[in-house]
């Protein structure tokens, strides 16, 4: 009933080409015609950060992002965390529990990671929560989901994670 | 239905020492739910599936004179739209009071119902099919205002038998008038309790689907698998055993998952129509408007005491804002007065409760179901007492204190008790002896406690049936397979029964495998409701591995030729305990058993008490196997030129019984006080009466939840006193930390700034309110200065 676009994404590593009609979020391309179930749709307003992905490298909620506005882009979602080796934000957040019903989570680790990429040092409990307000989760109280992320910020400054990085070629083969 | 097996990552292997049951071990399912591997349901799609859609009513309260189809059914795609006269039967979560249609039938009673529902090819084209069914309505007035709805000639719900009474419940115990008339201090006031929403990230789905035997199959994003199965059953007319339901992992529920909707009925019944899976999944808004929400309660209490600050008796009249459907409110009802029975020795104790029906989304269990409004009320009354009588605030609740194996006033019957415990506990974390004194003005500490129920002595519906059902099957390669109805909404109960078979078995979790909530595989299980799962399940749980285990010891104690008694089942072998050299993995222990006894399989179930309530008409509800209890202290600042309460940090103590998995109470512990805090200061679901009765905050931004930076650090200690009724005296974690917390910020900030806050959410024009009129009377001499300093406010 509306005008079909395509769009080109570099999509955890991989390039990806996908038609969608074009007032089409960037949420809607990737659930439901690029199977990544694990960005989670929440409110659909840029309300919750249940969908937050990385474009470029920054975290963002994928429901305020058209498809359209992708194009051309490098779309990063959590399924390109996984790898042989648990990734160290899902093992922080799992020895802490930091996951109730893990709805909200996968967009969490997504603002977190990128965050943490980026500040690349041990961080605080209060900068994580300033750096994760856009991300609401209605389970834990926030607790251990800080917890979790001082922790991962604290095992990533002391080891090498490229073994997990999205952007290293090596991990590709085992994303999304 | 998750698989929690092998993660692939080499943590397992490290986890092999010791029991299972106290451990601070990790969730079974949430490495698969924060990797996005996790299917909820609106990650399932079927072939051919059709998108649903809902058409709601803009009305508030309207005569519905008819509805037009053609419009929507013209549009390309469009393959079915239904309505009421489709699903004439009405429903309700409590059998007593079945008083919704899946879609409106005659009436709408608030903005939001449903009226009709369609099924197309995308979800755009469902979008606009809503759009396109042209229904036509005659607007009649409506009723915001539950006082003015229940004085009323006009009865808003066309199934009500009593007007807009929806629910009333006067109950008295011992001789109130008499105690409150020989009391030294009488304590009265009116509290308001403002409407609040669940708020759970996952939107509402369902999804239906009819395969080639006749079986239609709904997965749905529900905390009560069970009763969803009866009600469609019921509403669709269609055998129960040619319908089988799921619950796929739920994203947060809280409550506000916890009986039918609109969408469940609406999805079984298009897949039946067009012969095609059909999936519904609400937008936020939808669920703001579907709600079943904490019910605001308008609450005029008054509380006598003796000199010493020992509670002579208690007299509560609550009117409850119930919304358009009755939804759990008969419960609701009792709960509002039921549960002030403990964790306080009353003497004399009478309530009178009045629900009442309004054009506005129904209220219904939100965590804390019922009890958390009337718990402000009376902390908020013994904070006040303690004030007036001289006595510190935990040492009023002191003097207070009921004792363990005892029956309350109302007939509950008490079993384990560690309440002053908790008073014990937070009183030092919090450092309330040396740093409640000294506090400047602006800063304080307020303290309350509470109690809740462990799930409910009765179903909701008459059955003789057990409460819990749990199988359990050991396969040859040393794993166990679980079979529950336990939801797990996230609160962890795959966890807990994983963590019962580990346990008992001499299993890793990792070895355990959990089969929940399809009523095709496994047994029934009333649902995620009424803290009830710990206990129930836990029990079922705990009966059918102890019986598997009885057969693998006695198999490797008749190959040892030794006792039973000696054979332990701990990490993964068999171990004789009098010569701990002899041993054998687990595995072969389970190859000798199931060559003595076939396969290994057996049931547990479990029932509740039944001669552990109040001989009265209503004396069953409110009565639990057992009861847990919670005291907080919250520690605030008050900012007294912008009325702004920043609360500082919160010290939850909570007598769980036992901590089956310590991390994960601490989990709920902390999310209950999360969640009622922001109760206190920041939430509030309203209807606009004066904007036509829309839901005022109808997003996640309008209505106000708190983000990581307003929420203070939450010190969750954790109190074990086991209770005889639980599996290893495990009682609930994840409803009654909520309690306290509201009343614990309303006293602390009374001791920061002298003004007492009677209605939620204590927002900055509320306080600011207070702080001026408490200026006044300080101006005008009627009042000292608190802490020294005279307030002076523009």
């Amino acid at each position: 009933m509306s005008e079909t676009r395509r769009c080109r994404l570099r999509l955890d590593g991989v390039e990806v080409e996908v038609a969608a009609p074009a007032h089409w979020t960037l949420l809607e391309v990737l659930r439901y015609r690029l199977d990544r179930i694990g960005t989670k749709q929440g409110c659909d307003k840029g309300d919750c950060g249940a969908c937050t992905v990385q474009l470029d490298g920054r975290a963002v909620p994928s429901c305020l992002v058209l498809a359209a506005q992708a194009d051309g882009k490098t779309v990063t979602t959590v399924e390109s965390l996984r790898g042989p080796a648990l990734h160290p934000l899902f093992a922080a957040f799992d020895d802490a529990v930091a996951a109730q019903c893990g709805f909200c989570t996968p967009g969490i680790i997504m603002a977190a990671d990128a965050w943490l990429r980026r500040i690349g040092r041990p961080v605080t409990r209060d900068e994580a929560a300033a750096a994760l307000a856009g991300n609401l989760c209605r389970c834990t109280g926030y607790t251990k989901i800080l917890d979790a992320v001082v922790e991962a910020s604290g095992r990533r400054a002391g080891a090498a994670t490229a073994a997990t990085d999205p952007r290293d070629p090596s991990a590709e083969a085992a994303g999304g | 239905m998750a698989d929690f097996g092998k993660r692939g990552d080499g943590r397992d292997e490290a986890r092999t020492v010791g029991g299972q049951v106290g451990r601070r071990q990790p969730k079974v399912d949430a490495v698969d739910r924060m990797r996005g591997v996790t299917r909820y349901t609106d990650d399932l799609v079927l072939p051919g599936m059709l998108h649903g859609r809902l058409t709601r009513s803009p009305h508030a309260h309207a005569t519905i004179v008819a509805i037009d189809p053609a419009p929507a059914l013209a549009l390309a795609g469009v393959h079915a739209v239904i309505t009421g006269a489709d699903l004439p039967r009405p429903y309700g979560i409590i059998p007593w009071t079945p008083d919704e249609n899946a879609l409106a039938v005659t009436k709408v009673c608030h903005v939001g119902d449903a009226v009709a529902a369609v099924a197309a090819v995308d979800e755009d084209t469902a979008i606009a099919a809503a759009a396109a069914i042209a229904v036509t309505y005659q607007p009649l007035p409506a009723l915001y205002d539950p006082a003015a709805a229940l004085a009323s000639a006009v009865t808003i719900n066309p199934h009500s038998k009593t007007g807009n009474r929806s629910k009333h419940v006067a109950l008295a115990f011992g001789d109130v008038d008499g105690a409150l008339a020989g009391s030294a201090l009488v304590v009265e006031d009116d509290y308001h309790f403002e409407g609040t929403t669940h708020g759970a990230i996952e939107p509402h789905c369902a999804l239906a689907a009819v395969d080639g035997q006749g079986v239609l199959t709904v997965w749905s994003a529900t905390q009560v698998a069970h009763y969803l199965h009866r009600e469609l059953a019921r509403v669709l007319d269609w055998p129960a055993h040619r319908l089988r339901v799921i619950q796929p992992p739920v994203g947060g529920a809280f409550g506000g998952k916890s009986e039918p909707f609109d969408l469940e009925f609406c999805a079984a019944l298009l897949a039946v129509r067009t012969g095609r899976p059909v999936k519904f999944l609400y937008t936020r808004e939808e669920v703001f408007l579907a709600h079943r929400g904490r019910h605001p309660m308008a609450m005029h209490y008054r509380t006598g005491f003796d000199a010493d600050g020992r509670i002579t008796g208690v007299d509560a009249r609550t009117l409850i804002d119930g919304g358009a459907y009755s939804s759990f409110g008969l419960v609701t009802t009792y709960y509002s007065g039921q549960l002030l029975g403990a964790p306080y020795h009353l003497p004399a104790f009478r309530f009178d409760s009045t629900r009442v029906t309004t054009n506005k989304p129904a209220c219904g269990p939100k965590r804390g179901h019922g009890s958390v409004q009337p718990r402000f009320a009376i902390e908020s009354q013994l904070d006040e007492a303690a004030i007036r009588l001289g006595v510190d605030p935990i040492e009023l609740r002191r003097r207070n204190l009921m004792d363990a194996d005892t029956r309350t006033i109302n007939e509950l019957a008490i079993g384990s008790y560690g309440f002053r415990e908790c008073l014990d506990r937070v009183e030092a974390a919090s450092g309330w002896r040396t740093r409640r004194a000294a506090l400047p003005h602006g800063r304080g500490l307020g303290v309350a406690g509470s109690t809740y129920i462990s799930g409910t002595n009765y179903c909701i519906y008459p059955t003789e049936l057990p409460q819990a059902a749990v199988q359990i099957t050991l396969d040859r390669s040393g794993r166990a397979r679980i079979f529950t109805g336990a939801n797990d909404i996230g609160q962890g109960s795959s966890t807990m029964v994983a963590v019962i078979a580990a346990e008992e078995l001499g299993l890793e979790l990792a070895d355990i495998r959990v089969i929940a909530a399809d009523s095709d595989l496994c047994p029934v299980d009333l649902g995620a409701y009424s803290s009830r799962v710990t206990l129930m399940v836990g029990n079922a749980c705990l009966a059918a591995a102890r019986e598997l285990r009885g057969k693998v010891a006695g198999a490797v104690a008749a190959r040892w030729q030794v006792p039973p008694a000696r054979v332990g089942l701990i990490g993964r072998e068999a171990i004789d305990v009098a010569d701990p050299s002899r041993r054998a993995p687990l595995t072969e222990a389970f190859h000798w058993a199931e060559a003595s006894h076939g396969l290994l399989t057996a049931a547990g179930s479990y029932d509740t008490p039944r001669d552990r309530h109040g001989d009265y008409r209503g004396g069953t509800i409110g009565a639990s196997p057992a009861y847990s209890f919670t005291a907080h202290v919250a520690e605030v600042e008050v900012d007294v030129e912008l009325g702004e309460v920043r609360v500082i940090a919160v010290w939850a103590a909570h007598d769980c019984g036992k901590a089956l998995s310590p991390r994960i109470v601490e989990g709920q512990i902390e999310g209950s006080v999360y969640m009622g805090l922001a109760e206190a200061l920041m939430e509030e679901h309203v209807v606009d009466g004066a904007h036509g009765g829309v839901v005022a905050a109808p997003s996640l931004l309008d209505y106000r939840m708190p983000t990581a930076l307003d929420t203070p650090p939450i010190h969750a200690l954790i109190v074990e006193h086991p209770d005889a009724q639980g599996p290893y005296g495990a009682k609930e974690a994840g409803e009654g930390p909520l309690h306290p917390i509201i009343p614990a910020i309303a006293s602390a900030i009374r001791d920061a700034v002298g003004v007492r806050l009677t209605r939620t959410p204590f927002a900055p024009p509320r306080l600011l309110a207070a702080l001026r009129a408490r200026a006044a009377r300080e101006a005008a001499g009627e009042l000292a200065p608190h802490k020294g300093r005279r307030l002076e406010l523009g």
